[in-house]
């Protein structure tokens, strides 16, 4: 890796690390402090790297910097110095010096906890996400605000709002107590969850950015799995579903960026070391009593890793659907379950149901019932596609409602 | 939206005589239509099997359940929402104990 490319990606692994341990030292409401530290060693890298040349061990001289200047701040404010010392163990009684901890181990703990802190459900969700990604990850503001489809100034102000907070809620770096952590455990993988759809469904055209998204999300489930703790039925869930879905990523969308639909995706682009890590995901996440919506989703996601249809296939999806609403209602799970209905029982008893879920201002909505009515009712399809078209909002929805109404008024012409 | 008590009564003899194809296909049953209750968003609670053992106390007798009649014994319960009695009753018709004979009753959940 040239020096062009090292230091951003440095900056996206070894940034993160730095802010753990230095904010879990100094306490959350010196977060800022922490990252300035972390940033100005990155800036004292790209100065003196271009000069003197890559240093042999690039990390290790940057935790070196970090230390150091984490250690002349504290010297700088005696008042700050005295109130960490207070809160921490020294590791020499005569000379008071600080240790400041940047061993793997302290580093994976740290993070961990930061996550917890980041992921406070006292913080609106696109805080968190936002938190996430500029503190977990190591995103540029302008990285986040091209994946949110914003600008900088909105992500600063929801980043500063959202540490104020965590600051009035005195938010500690620490593993939540034992009671609290399954509770605390399901925000966090919520707001996981969240990060991947933001890159998996989101209309950003720049595919990259979005792979990168759905790449961090896994990075840190699997954080998630290498503490005991933590490492629960319900997280390995999640990593199988995520590891399912991100494998179909380079077919889903065609040369010009066009979104290509399941059915017409080429499954020889499918990333089968992916869906082979989703099985084994999917394994260890079979224990204990509990199944979570994740459990039920990755079992969905499961089937779909397998392009052929048959009776089996989606009776089983639509039992996981079933499974799924029972455990919680969601518009989509209902109209993804209608659908599986439909492939599993036939479009007209699918109809009948889908008439039932009073969905009318979604677009989803009629897309299913355009598509349920095709070869049925194609009067009806026209009309529950043409309201798709106008209830969307996304470009690459429009595309494809437009190609479908195209196809149908083609399919007529030819049959008059 | 009201809530709406299901009480599911069937003969249990005859479901506790079923061979296991009959039992799964069932479970399928009642998962489809307690799912469709779901997507509908009107399901507050899928509720529970009752197991058939039991007691009845009336004031200081104490007697070995089952209840009234074996034929009619309640077998288990779920909660729905629905605007009115009349729909809660159209969606109970879907109820696959009809198909063992057995009946749904619908009772408005009172809240005070």
């Amino acid at each position: 890796m040239g020096q062009a490319e090292l230091i951003p990606h440095l900056f996206r692994t070894e940034y993160s690390k730095i802010v753990a341990v230095l904010t879990k030292l100094f306490g959350l409401e010196h977060i800022e402090t922490a990252e300035d530290i972390a940033s100005d060693t990155f800036l004292r890298a790209s100065e003196l790297w271009s000069i003197n040349g890559l240093p042999e061990n690039p990390v290790a001289w940057l935790y070196a910097v970090a230390k150091n200047k984490a250690i002349n701040y504290l010297n700088r404010d005696k008042f700050f110095r005295q109130k960490i010392i207070g809160e921490i163990k020294v590791t020499s009684e005569q000379t008071e010096e600080i240790d400041i901890d940047l061993s793997t181990g302290n580093i994976a703990d740290s993070q961990l906890q930061m996550m917890f802190a980041v992921c406070h459900p006292s913080i609106p969700s696109e805080a968190q996400i936002g938190l996430a990604l500029r503190i977990l990850c190591g995103f540029g503001i302008e990285e986040i605000a091209a994946a949110f489809l914003t600008n900088k100034e909105t992500i600063n102000k929801r980043l500063h709002r959202a540490k104020t907070k965590l600051r009035e809620e005195n938010v500690a770096i620490t593993l939540p107590p034992q009671p609290e952590i399954q509770q605390r455990l399901s925000n966090v993988l919520t707001t996981l969850y969240l990060l991947f759809n933001e890159g998996y469904y989101s209309s950003v055209q720049d595919t990259l950015i979005r792979k990168d998204l759905c790449l961090e999300a896994m990075r840190l489930t699997t954080m998630l799995t290498l503490n005991e703790q933590t490492s629960l039925p319900a997280v390995y869930a999640l990593l199988a579903l995520m590891s399912f879905q991100s494998s179909r990523f380079d077919a889903r969308t065609d040369a010009n960026g066009e979104t290509v639909l399941y059915h017409d995706q080429d499954d020889s682009l499918w990333d089968k070391e992916l869906i082979r890590q989703g099985e084994y995901f999917l394994n260890l996440s079979s224990t204990g009593p509990i199944a979570s919506k994740y459990h039920y989703e990755a079992g969905i996601a499961y089937w779909h890793t397998i392009k052929r249809d048959s009776p089996e296939k989606w009776e089983q999806i639509l039992q996981l659907y079933n499974q799924l609403l029972l455990l919680e209602y969601s518009p989509i799970a209902a109209l993804n379950r209608t659908y599986a209905l439909s492939k599993a029982r036939g479009k007209e008893l699918a109809i009948a149901e889908a008439e039932k879920l009073r969905l009318e201002e979604n677009h989803l909505y009629h897309s299913l019932l355009g598509e349920l009515y095709t070869g049925i009712n194609n009067i009806e399809a026209v009309k529950h596609l043409q309201t798709a078209l106008s209830l969307t909002k996304s470009q690459a929805d429009k595309n494809i409602i437009s190609a479908k109404l195209d196809a149908m008024v083609q399919n007529e012409q030819r049959a008059t | 939206m009201k809530e709406f008590l299901l009480i599911y009564r069937a003969d249990q003899n005859s479901v506790a005589q079923r061979s296991p194809e009959e039992m799964q296909a069932s479970t399928q049953q009642w998962m489809d239509w307690l799912g469709g209750i779901a997507a509908q968003n009107q399901l507050t609670s899928n509720g529970h099997r009752l197991v058939n053992e039991g007691k009845v106390v009336k004031g200081s007798v104490v007697t070995d359940g089952p209840f009234t009649e074996l034929k009619e014994a309640v077998g288990g319960y779920s909660i729905i929402k629905a605007a009115s009695l009349e729909e809660a009753t159209e969606i109970s018709k879907g109820c696959p104990i009809h198909k063992v004979g057995g009946s749904v009753e619908i009772r408005q959940l009172d809240k005070m």
